[in-house]
């Protein structure tokens, strides 16, 4: 192989050249129409197109659950889905989880109370994740920690067992693991 | 009432908290300057050689990639102080892993695919990257990290063994271990003539500042470094490395403002990591278990690029009357990336040995271990003969004995069997330095009656603006609503990283003095304050650089219990308590949740996280998240944190310890005694994975050769 290398860099052909696709989605209630690369991941639309860069970038690989958000009220890793996919669907990021944009969510409230986060890097992926395993609670979603004899299709009752099982796709390395506990129960009706 | 009562020690929440529940909190990587491009690494992809030729032309014809750094074009750099940072100036690979390129593109799909696209041919030779204690070139060096020396002697450590009543002689092994910041290494750069600004995620802006002068050859001037908000570091972002440099030789190859967020995977190999630690330890005792010969010796690597000795037997040197005793440190040079700073640095995995040694000379003497310890405590520092400023170690082992419910324990192993499952229970204690650094400050009282108060503290998550303010409040004898703090910007003045737990020591003490001055000020001043306000600042230069009479240490002790599955060989830590003597708390709700955090991490350490090198390909086979596990929430059932009040005069000004590591520190020892209660077997090598496990409860149950296999 030549070892050889240009001198001066030629000047770079437009990003535009690779696939594009027009794509609809509601962000926070918003509609935004973009063109976009077809390997751009949701959450990399997020951060770099939006400016929406509450979900953070831990990984990339969907394991480590910073970049969680809501894709149509369920919990994903954004950093998996492409968005070029995921025309026409409902974003909530956690920008939008807070009623009139002064108002805080009640997991935010809870989250802020009980010190459930150190360097909050991982914090926003905990809250949505939150969010989205509430409402799977809710909707009779089993989990791996749920008495198999407990009745299909009812409201799963969150015991600690289960919340912290439910959110362990959400990794801290700060260990506010207790707290982020203590903050999801106190929500919990 | 202002004051100490109600400001300091008061839980305030954390002043940055709403910002981080709602997105707004702003990391290295979100500052989308206009005509942003970001960049991509290439690693090199053999253990040891050189590289002989880069072919840029697949990266540069893909759409969107701007450039392609490499050792041929990038700018030349001055020497910097941490050789590690010398990225694209050579054509040496001193291990895999370490960059060769770098790509800049319109966008992170085009730098990612630009890497890929670039052909790298090497020269590559013969690599060493397995340590072994027999390694022929091992050696002592003069010091460990934090400047201890290697080696400390008392006595007839050899004589005193031999002729102990009580002999102890055991191996311990730590593995490799990852930081894993959440959010990885990252830096937003950009030059506006001449004048460098970078947003990056470190734990200290000064250090970083300090290396890009030597390196661009700037003055101090023309460079500002801000780190608002850092996404965890745990020592891996104590000082600059390489994303940094990268970036900001991007920006100026480009003429563009860059953005480098290090790929996750790339991480082990150049952001530091705790090297492997080879432990022997030799206790000689009398029946009673009072220790006379204490040996602690340990052999670890470092990389080619430059001398890291993990300091693991230094904590032997602080723990328990051994009237005769040696501690040694070896090192062997590996073809490996470097090692650096790790939560406690030396006293995690030192004392994961010791404290496994205790508890093993507890089970020979047949002595309660926390008694064990209590009877073997020091009257002074036994390796320089100094006194304690305090130790309260008992009192952390009565007070956390107390809420563990540790009465009435039956030691004999295997006494907790429930079903398939052995519950047993364990103790260790924990130790860590109390360090402290100079630092600058300034406290400005304004016309509307509020007092912005200026100190280049990095808040990593520890809440340094919170405790800082506190510290400012208190000094001022004003509320802490009064008082703005602004921290995390090089153009402030010098301070400390935030690490080896002295961050809110170093600050705080630079903040206590400006506030402290000011108060004086303006005691003095008469009528109104002039539209500027009146100022007053400080540097401890003198008083926290000063050398201390006292030996001074925080300890603590760590109760643990697990419960360990027979048929499958899987350890659950069902509850881990902790209680601290770290001198006066400031802010108890930050204080437990860095406690709590540390455990946990003592936590992962026991049972989890462990790194290996390969052999053949000499790179880390737990690269990422996914194979390197750290704990998650399902593996933290309870972590309880508790202090004993601790008042020491000679400290700082807020009578403080750090709190920042000793979290980690013995916890790993509890949960491996808790393990050998519960099984009866002694698991000398950590993680305590059930692999591992299980093929010591089948030895335990039938010995070598009696299983027919």
């Amino acid at each position: 192989m030549d070892s050889q290398h240009p001198s001066a860099a030629p000047a770079s052909r437009p990003a535009e050249a690779a696939p594009h696709s027009e794509t609809t989605l509601r962000v926070d209630g918003k509609p935004h129409t973009l063109t976009v690369d077809h390997r751009r991941v949701l959450l990399d639309l997020l951060r770099e197109d939006l400016g929406l860069v509450g979900a953070k970038k831990g990984c990339d690989h969907g394991q480590c659950g910073a970049c969680t958000v809501l894709v149509d009220g369920r919990r994903v890793n954004s950093c998996l889905q492409l968005a070029v996919a995921l025309d026409g669907s409902e974003i909530t990021t956690v920008e939008g989880l807070g009623t009139d944009g002064e108002e805080l969510h009640p997991l935010q409230r809870s989250f802020l109370e009980r010190d459930a986060f150190q360097c909050g890097y991982c914090t926003p992926g905990q809250i949505c994740s939150a969010v989205g395993a509430l409402a799977e609670a809710a909707s009779g979603h089993p989990s791996h920690v749920t008495d198999p004899a407990a009745p299909s299709g009812e409201p799963v009752p969150l015991d600690r067992a289960e919340i912290r099982e439910r959110m362990s796709g959400n990794l801290c390395r700060c260990g506010a693991y207790p707290r982020i506990a203590d903050a999801i129960e106190d929500v919990i009706p | 009432m202002t004051g100490t009562d109600t400001v300091l020690g008061a839980p305030a929440e954390r002043r940055e908290g709403r910002e981080k529940v709602t997105g707004a909190a702003r990391y290295a990587a979100e500052y989308d300057h206009p005509g942003r491009a970001l960049a991509w690494p290439v690693p090199a992809t053999v253990a040891r050689g050189r590289v002989t030729g880069v072919d840029a032309r697949p990266a540069l014809e893909l759409p969107g990639v701007l450039a392609v750094l490499t050792h041929e074009n990038a700018p030349r750099l001055g020497e910097p102080d941490d050789p590690a940072l010398s990225v694209l100036q050579d054509p040496r690979v001193p291990h895999r892993g370490w960059f060769v390129a770098l790509v800049v593109a319109e966008t992170l799909e085009a730098a990612r695919d630009g890497a890929a696209a670039v052909r790298v041919l090497y020269e590559a030779e013969e690599h060493h990257v397995t340590l072994s204690a027999a390694d022929p070139e091992a050696y002592v060096p003069e010091t460990a990290n934090g400047g201890y020396p290697a080696v400390t002697e008392h006595g007839d450590p050899d004589g005193a063994f031999a002729a102990a009543p009580v002999r102890l002689e055991c191996a311990y092994r730590v593995p490799p271990l990852h930081n894993h910041p959440m959010e990885p290494h990252t830096t937003t750069a950009r030059w506006d003539d001449g004048l460098l600004t970078v947003h990056t995620s470190s734990q200290g802006t000064s250090a970083v500042r300090a290396e890009l002068v030597r390196l661009f050859g700037l003055p101090e001037d023309r460079v500002t470094v801000l780190a608002e908000h850092v996404g965890g570091g745990f020592g891996s972002k104590g000082t600059p490395r390489c994303d940094v440099v990268l970036a900001a030789m991007a920006a100026r190859h480009t003429g563009r403002p860059v953005t480098l967020a290090l790929p996750r995977r790339a991480l082990p190999a150049v952001v530091g990591h705790r090297a492997t630690t080879l432990h022997q330890l030799r206790l000689g005792a009398d029946a009673e278990g009072r220790i006379s010969a204490l040996t602690h010796e340990v052999t670890t690597y470092s990389s080619r690029v430059r001398e890291f000795v993990e300091q693991a037997a230094v904590p032997a040197r602080v723990m328990y009357a051994a009237p005769d005793s040696l501690t040694r440190h070896r090192l062997v040079r590996l073809d490996v990336p470097t090692p650096s700073w790790m939560r406690a640095p030396g006293e995690a995995p030192g004392m994961f040995a010791l404290e496994s040694a205790l508890d093993e000379l507890a089970c020979a003497t047949g002595v309660d271990p926390v008694e064990l310890r209590v009877r073997n405590e020091p009257e002074t520092e036994p390796d320089s003969g100094r006194p304690f400023s305090s130790r309260h170690l008992v009192e952390c082992l009565r007070e956390g004995a107390r809420r563990f419910g540790w009465a009435g324990r039956d030691p004999r192993p295997r006494s907790g069997a429930a079903g398939p499952l052995l519950v047993g229970t364990g103790v260790a204690a924990a130790t860590y330095p109390v360090l402290v650094s100079p630092c600058v400050a300034s406290a400005r009282a304004l016309p509307d009656g509020s007092f912005l108060v200026r100190v280049n503290a990095t808040d990593i998550g520890t809440g340094a603006r919170t405790v800082c303010a506190q510290v400012a409040a208190d000094a001022l004898g004003v509320p802490p609503e009064r008082v703005r703090i602004e921290i995390g910007d090089s153009r402030i003045g010098f301070a400390p990283m935030a690490g080896g737990s002295a961050g809110t020591a170093s600050w705080g003490w630079a903040v206590h003095e400006a506030c402290v001055r000011l108060t004086r000020k303006l005691a003095g001043h008469t009528g109104g304050l002039p539209e500027e306000g009146l100022a007053a600042g400080a540097d401890t230069s003198d008083a926290a650089g000063a050398k201390s009479p006292w030996s001074r240490h925080a300890f603590g002790a760590h109760f643990a219990e697990v419960a360990v599955d027979t048929v499958t060989g899987e350890v659950r830590v069902t509850r881990l308590l902790g209680v601290f003597a770290a001198g006066r708390i400031l802010n108890p709700r930050t204080a437990r949740s860095q406690l709590v955090g540390g455990m946990t991490m003592g936590l992962g350490m026991a049972l989890t996280e462990g790194s290996t090198m390969d052999p053949a390909f000499g790179d880390f086979v737990e690269s990422d998240l996914a194979s390197y596990h750290v704990p998650a929430h399902a593996d933290v059932a309870s972590v309880e944190a508790y202090w004993v009040e601790e008042d020491d005069p000679h400290l700082n000004p807020m009578g403080s310890k750090g709190i920042g590591e000793i979290g980690i520190v013995g916890s790993a020892a509890a949960v491996g005694n808790a393990v050998h209660h519960a099984t009866g077997v002694r698991f000398r090598e950590l993680p305590l994975t059930p692999d591992r496990v299980l093929t010591g409860l089948l030895d335990h149950a039938h010995p070598p050769g009696t299983l027919g296999v």
